[in-house]
């Protein structure tokens, strides 16, 4: 067994800057890579790719990246885990060994991991008792049904161990846990048992602090004048032991701070009850463990805790919940904002005389620059900008309604007070809502496959 | 006692949250976390955030962080990608946060490192 195991995030969304992978590769040493691709909304706009395409449907920047990688990846022995697969880890896998192919490398092992994705077990699921209840309204899913677009199990880590076993060098999952992706390493390389709460916490924990990428090596600080070179920001590498107790890290030499502070930012992110972080492994503590200065950018993790998983895995499910449009243009001076809620008022006005009234939840207007994300807090507004972007929306059921919205911004240019600009871009068009249903299912009726191919 | 702005003893970082968001607000010392699990309520950051934040403030205490965990329980506009708002994801909602004014006593003031640059 290693005394400890490197494993570096090198992507903390799908959009996220393809540097953060190759310079984890190219700038220090490593033994695991993790990229995770998936947010909530992403698996219904990949399930809507693969319905028009059967071969699409999984993260495709994650294709690119291994084919600037792949020689350096082989020649260092550096295992990946990602969870690019989305909807369809079968096309991502067969995407990837035609990259292995072009670059004449054969024996290369990509594992596919599935079993999150329950769109089609649905109805079946709910016959033998699941009722889907939506987690945050209690509500049962029968009213949305038939709107339901992608339905995804959060699946925990054990399925990447069981891959690694089997010697792949790239792992390819669809829906799991983001801190899953560094847990599976763990598991594999340490031994953890199911039940190994406080090492299964730590792992989780470890895993939690890396999944946004340089969001905790500096990114998206409090105190940004004290981070150095955010240009060349380093993306964050665990050193794990055995134990379970590890440090967090940058690769020398490269930019950004890896501090009590930036790991304490970081370990805030997207937090809910502290004691109780829940994942199909562990219920993590997130208040029992301590954080130390370990030598310059490196902060050490001990004592972590975690308590009996869970008889449940969460579901993430998105579903067709109407439309919306927004425009925005730009308006100068003197007298911007007052001028930005006349064209406010023009837009309106001019849709009500056609028909078109849109209620006070169904629209939106900003004024992005006198103060705008603060707007009625203590100290967030400013009456007299020298500029201002007017940013205008609506929403709601009927697409003809919302896209009708469109049309009557641009105008303004000619037809408003002086100094409306900035219309580069064209009509705002009616786009889609994607909603969101989270909730839960029972983890015996959820059966996960692992399959390794070879090229 | 001195009224200073919540960022001198404290950073945030936010994110979204189903339909709210999550701020954590991370103390810049021992005794600005001992002062403000007192004074720094659920209800205090309720007011403030009430142009935001249409719902309930749930508060929740990691003291090995020095972390006050608030959750703001409907803040983005609806959930899901329902939202029109630019902030649909709660980012700025820690530093709209740090902008809270406070009487801090001196000790806890004295006791707390400044940021660089204010």
């Amino acid at each position: 067994m290693k005394d400890k195991v490197l494993i570096a995030n090198g992507q903390g969304f799908w959009g996220d800057s393809i540097l953060g992978p190759i310079r984890l590769l190219r700038e220090g040493p490593l033994d695991y890579l993790t990229l995770d691709y998936l947010a909530e909304v992403t698996m219904s706009i990949m399930q809507k790719l693969r319905s028009r395409n059967p071969e699409a449907g999984y993260a495709t920047d994650f294709v690119a990246l291994i084919d600037r990688v792949l020689p350096e990846l082989v020649e260092k022995g550096v295992k990946v885990v990602a969870n690019a697969g989305g909807v369809n880890p079968h096309a991502c896998k067969d995407a990837l060994l035609e990259v292995a192919r072009r670059h004449g490398v054969t024996g290369l092992k990509v594992a596919v991991v599935e079993g999150d994705d329950i769109l089609t077990d649905l109805d079946r699921l709910m016959a033998e008792g699941e009722g889907f209840d939506n987690l945050d309204t209690g509500a049962p899913l029968a009213g949305i049904r038939d709107r339901v677009t992608s339905a995804n199990v959060y699946l925990g880590a054990f399925p990447i161990a069981e891959a690694l076993a089997q010697g792949a060098q790239i792992v390819v999952t669809g829906r799991g846990t983001d801190p899953g992706l560094v847990l599976g390493p763990l598991i594999h390389e340490f031994g953890w048992g199911p039940e190994d709460w406080d090492r299964l916490a730590a792992g989780t924990i470890a895993g939690h602090i890396v999944e946004c990428g340089a969001q905790c090596t500096g990114g998206n600080f409090t105190d940004w004048r004290e981070v150095p070179d955010l240009a060349m920001v380093g993306y964050p590498v665990l050193e794990v032991e055995p134990s379970g107790e590890f440090v967090v890290t940058k690769h020398a030499g490269t930019g950004g701070r890896v501090s009590v502070e930036t790991v304490t930012h970081q370990l805030a992110y997207e937090m809910g009850d502290p004691a109780r972080y829940l994942t199909p492994d562990v219920i993590a503590d997130f208040t029992s463990f301590r954080l130390e200065a370990d030598g310059e950018d490196r902060v050490r993790v001990s004592g972590s805790k975690g308590a009996p998983a869970t008889p449940t895995y969460k579901v993430s499910m998105s579903y067709a919940d109407g439309w919306k449009s927004v425009g925005q243009l730009t308006i100068s001076g003197p007298d911007a904002l007052a001028k930005a809620r006349l064209c406010a008022a023009i837009v309106w006005d001019r849709l009500a005389y056609d028909g078109f009234e849109y209620g006070p939840d169904e629209r939106l207007e900003e004024f992005v620059g006198a103060g705008e994300c603060h707007a009625g807090i203590e100290g967030g507004t400013s009456a007299d900008p020298p500029e201002v972007v007017l940013r205008l929306g609506v929403k709601g059921p009927d697409k003809a309604k919302v896209a009708r919205f469109g049309p009557e911004l641009v105008p303004l240019v000619t037809s408003g007070p002086p100094g409306v600009t900035g219309f580069a871009g064209g009509r705002p068009k009616a786009q889609e809502i994607i909603g969101y249903w989270p909730a839960l299912v029972t983890k015996e009726r959820i059966p996960t496959q692992v399959t390794v191919f070879e090229s | 006692m001195p009224r200073v702005q919540l960022h001198r003893i404290a950073q945030a970082r936010s994110g979204d949250k189903g339909e709210g968001s999550n701020a954590g607000i991370l103390a810049r010392s021992e005794a600005a976390y001992a002062f403000l699990a007192e004074h720094l309520t659920a209800e205090r950051v309720r007011t403030h955030m009430a142009a935001v934040n249409l719902g309930g403030v749930v508060r929740y205490e990691a003291p090995n962080m020095r972390v006050l965990n608030f959750l703001l329980e409907d803040s983005l506009g609806g959930g899901g990608s329902a939202s029109l708002k630019t902030d649909a994801q709660g980012k700025t909602h820690g530093l709209a946060l740090l902008r809270m004014e406070l009487e801090v006593p001196q000790e806890v003031l004295d006791a707390t490192p400044a940021p660089v640059g204010g």
